[in-house]
């Protein structure tokens, strides 16, 4: 079972009465002005993943600090995404999909019997690669929606106040205060990406995965979305998977380097380690090829 | 195909132009309407003139025409680029000739027939007269309570069969279903005449018979159609739905269905226009009746399709007053048919939700 966090999770959402949780709370400061808190430890330790009969990750052992950003790199099809997906039980929504190890979140096992994925998920958001609002909800519906799709029962004031901290820490208020009734397809791709984000914080997760946030987008997007996921870490444990060696340096505190041998066969964590450690005195030869640019 | 100008030689000495000149722009209608006129000519001459003969040879000759003269200056490969596009042309315009010579034909014939008695009275006793009001009701009664019957089973099974099922079990059911696509009218009339008969015994007639004898052809219609709309929406919309730890039964009512509204209700208002003029599986389940009767769950109950059928087929004293109204009745029917299309195309525009 997963412990408790889950149960409290879970607690709170059947008794509706939430007023010492953040996610509820109208009088809670928003992640900039917030001093930190405490997030949660990812350990993954001989994790394999497969579609059917292929074999896409073989053993993954590492561990995601708390309040940290752990950039995920490689070449395409190295099995970052897949091993980023696994983390938050999404990688089973493929048909044929399995997962063998074990990956814990604060030592709760999260793929351990009578573990709820809907629970799991509540626990640990997710933003996408291409931005993807709602397209029949408002701006503010976007937002809102971990709220109503979790049938939690919330007042409109703390909803209010929700929403207006979530898009103050997406670095999305000032753009979009005064038109929160209109549809969230309305904004530019950058806007819809902190969009995103806003909706993926809005419901209090302890970490925030991040599957090429930013390859979408223009530089001066990608430049707001960076300076958010340095700001967000100070409350949030994030994995962040980047085909950008420059935003891996630039935005995260660890960084992981995966790699295949040959297209068909099982992708591999070659290393992890301290981002400055990965980029200027890399322990594995395959490493320095990549960082340095000489393959991939 | 701008004007017959020469080739004008360019400064690069490249030839842009495929090494011809170019006819001018009226050279297909000219080409068309010379042929024509060529046509009739000799056919008046001959005293062999009909319209059919005239646009069949016209055709004809206009496609050798204008394939010889392309060919002359324009070369072979646009020449039979122009013959292509006139068959094409003349294919389509065969298509729609059954259609519009339908819809004219309805109308010169269906319009004598409509009156304010047509939409307002029934034919109970009423010798050689009276009007089809309770036809008209029984059409809208008996097709309402066979689309409250599928609409809510048609569209969750096709959310079972695009959301939950899997394997084996979703491919024999789709395979069903594609098999209920086509069958034939009246085994569906006889399905529900059979079910009906083991609680109420032979001979019953009822409105809700002839509802779950449409129902039986409309549920796959709108099976198929919801599937095809509930496959296009994204997937990364249901993801974005789990990854806020959305139970999967809310993504679909709150994330899938919304995304997916306008698509659902046009397929449900063709297949309702679809179904409303089915006569066979009405004949054997609703009956024949001349009176208005409201009340599906009581005695027989007209509709305008068997109405138009039994005018014509029994029509009475006064011959041609029974004939006007089988056709304003047939009038009628497409009408709503057209109207509920129009409806379809409306919402379409209306709810459509952008997708990328």
């Amino acid at each position: 079972m997963l412990g408790a966090a889950t149960k409290r999770k879970a607690a709170g959402e059947n008794q509706g009465t939430m007023s010492d949780s953040p996610a509820v709370s109208a009088t809670s400061t928003g992640p900039m002005t917030a001093a930190g808190r405490p997030a949660k430890t990812i350990e993954a330790r001989g994790v394999n993943l497969f579609y059917g009969d292929f074999h896409a990750v073989e053993d993954v052992t590492m561990t995601v600090e708390p309040n940290k950003v752990t950039a995920l790199i490689g070449s395409s099809g190295c099995g970052k995404t897949t091993f980023l997906r696994s983390l938050n039980r999404m990688h089973e929504l493929t048909p044929g999909a399995r997962v063998s190890g074990e990956i814990t979140l604060d030592g709760e096992e999260i793929y351990g019997a009578g573990v709820d994925p809907v629970v799991v998920r509540q626990l640990i958001g997710m933003v996408f690669q291409q931005p993807n609002p709602f397209p029949t909800m408002s701006i503010y519906d976007n937002v809102s929606a971990g709220l109503n799709l979790n049938a939690r029962k919330v007042p409109k004031t703390q909803k209010d106040a929700v929403v207006e901290r979530s898009l103050r820490g997406a670095h999305l208020w000032d753009e979009v205060k005064d038109r929160l009734d209109k549809p969230g397809g309305s904004l530019s791709g950058g806007q819809q990406q902190r969009l995103c984000i806003a909706r993926a914080i809005a419901v209090e997760p302890e970490v925030l995965l991040m599957d090429e946030p930013c390859s979408a987008l223009d530089p001066v997007a990608t430049l707001a979305i960076e300076d958010l996921i340095g700001e967000l870490k100070s409350r949030y444990t994030i994995v962040i998977v980047t085909h950008n060696m420059q935003q891996a340096a630039r935005a995260s505190d660890v960084t992981a380097f995966f790699n295949i041998e040959a297209s068909g066969q099982p992708g591999h964590l070659i290393e992890v380690g301290p981002t400055e450690d990965i980029f200027t005195k890399p322990g594995q030869q395959a490493t320095e090829d990549y960082v340095s640019g000489r393959f991939g | 195909m701008e004007s017959a100008s020469h080739p004008v030689p360019t400064s690069s000495g490249l030839d842009l132009r495929g090494g011809g000149g170019s006819l001018p722009g009226w050279a297909t209608w000219g080409a068309v309407g010379g042929s024509a006129g060529v046509v009739a000519a000799i056919l008046l001459a001959t005293g062999a003139f009909t319209v059919a003969l005239t646009l069949v040879f016209g055709a004809l000759l206009s496609a050798v025409v204008l394939y010889v003269w392309s060919r002359a200056v324009e070369g072979p490969r646009r020449a039979k680029d122009r013959v292509m596009t006139l068959s094409i042309a003349c294919a389509f315009g065969l298509a729609m000739i059954p259609l519009f010579s339908l819809l004219f034909e309805v109308a010169k014939r269906g319009i004598p027939g409509l009156s304010l008695e047509f939409f307002t009275e029934d034919a109970r006793g009423v010798v050689g007269g009276g009007g089809a009001a309770h036809a008209i009701v029984g059409t809208l009664i008996i097709t309402g309570v066979a689309a409250l019957i599928s609409v809510p089973i048609g569209i969750m099974g096709a959310i079972y069969l695009n959301e939950y099922g899997a394997g084996r079990l979703r491919r024999a059911l789709t395979f069903f279903v594609d098999v209920m696509t086509g069958i034939p009218s009246i085994v569906a009339g006889l399905f529900a005449y059979a079910l009906f008969e083991l609680f109420f015994g032979p001979g019953i007639r009822l409105g809700v018979m002839g509802s779950v004898a449409l129902s039986v052809l409309m549920i796959p219609i709108v099976i198929r159609s919801a599937e095809e709309v509930l496959k296009v929406v994204p997937n990364h919309l249901r993801e974005a739905a789990y990854a806020l730890g959305t139970p999967k039964w809310k993504t679909i009512t709150k994330v899938v269905l919304p995304t997916a509204f306008a698509g659902l209700v046009t397929g449900v208002m063709i297949a309702i226009a679809r179904i409303v003029g089915e006569t066979a599986p009405l004949l054997v389940t609703t009956g024949v009746i001349d009176s208005m009767n409201t009340d599906p769950f009581n005695g027989r109950m007209q509709n305008l399709a068997v109405y138009a059928y039994n005018e014509y087929r029994s029509p009475g004293v006064m011959k041609q007053a029974s004939y006007d109204r089988a056709w304003a009745a047939a009038l009628t029917l497409i009408a709503i048919v057209m109207l509920l299309n129009i409806a379809a195309r409306f919402v379409y525009r209306r709810y459509k939700t952008e997708i990328r």
